[in-house]
């Protein structure tokens, strides 16, 4: 078995990227949407802490510290947010918000 | 031995992913999505990222994840009857990541990165004082703006769930 290499996890971080971005577009259920996005962000994580350990500074794990907790933060409100919109709507989906729509 | 886990890590994480975007069930696909998480936890141990690893499991596995379940639970969401992917929707997920993918593998990835990761000076086995002194010196001011912004977020998850907007 060949050695790892920063390719290595680079390859990982953005195949788990292409994916949460397909399902992005793909699902049309906003917390599904929303999972996607949150896996997006743990990719870009994946790389910041892939560079951090081949440049020998601990400089990106400290940014993956606060990717984290704004990640946190930012589930807290954009949950507060779908479920604000399911009293108003009674729906989750995608489609059925039209309002700006053109 | 490394690489074993790597692969092992590596393979889980990618299938929880795809279960994410596959699964009908929200239950499910929050379920996939902690897997995926906790792999690539895994794959912070491997990179010698072990207060990031404890950090991940913690705040992602312990509050986002059980956030996003509570959710789900409270809103009572059911499966999708059917996979209701339109086709145009998924031609256009898959055209995007098939491109972003291309540009990626084939143009970004380079030479640099073919050097061992074993051959790399071995970093501290306990990070957590250097972390600390760098978020504590270095990055003092960031730190203090992440206090502000938890509390704004508080405050307008707070705002936001109140009965009565006005």
């Amino acid at each position: 078995m060949e050695l790892l290499t920063l390719n290595h996890y680079l390859g990982a971080a953005g195949a788990l990227f292409l994916i949460g971005l397909a399902g992005v577009v793909i699902r049309r259920d906003l917390i599904a949407i929303y999972m996607c996005l949150e896996m997006m962000l743990n990719a870009a994580n994946l790389t910041l802490v892939a560079f951090s350990r081949f440049n020998g500074a601990l400089d990106g794990q400290i940014l993956v510290f606060f990717t984290i907790t704004v990640a946190a933060a930012e589930v807290a409100v954009g949950l507060a947010l779908i479920v604000a919109l399911y009293r108003l709507r009674q729906t989750t989906k995608a489609e059925d918000l039209t309002t700006l729509k053109f | 031995m490394d690489a074993y886990f790597f692969w092992l890590f590596t393979v889980g994480m990618l299938l929880g992913a795809v279960a994410v975007v596959l699964n009908r069930s929200p239950v499910a696909s929050a379920l996939s999505l902690a897997f995926t998480i906790a792999s690539m936890a895994g794959l912070f141990v491997l990179l010698h990222a072990f207060f990031l690893a404890a950090i991940q499991i913690i705040v992602y596995l312990g509050a986002v994840m059980v956030l996003f379940l509570f959710i789900i639970m409270l809103l009572d969401l059911k499966a999708e009857e059917a996979r209701s992917f339109k086709p145009f929707s998924l031609a256009a997920g898959l055209a995007l990541a098939g491109f972003v993918g291309w540009r990626f593998f084939f143009h970004v990835l380079g030479e640099d990165g073919r050097r061992p990761m074993a051959s790399l000076p071995q970093p501290a086995a306990n990070d957590i004082p250097a972390i600390g002194n760098l978020l504590f010196t270095k990055y003092i001011l960031p730190f203090e703006a992440t206090s502000v912004l938890l509390l704004a977020a508080m405050i307008g998850v707070v705002l936001l769930s109140k009965k009565d907007l006005k």
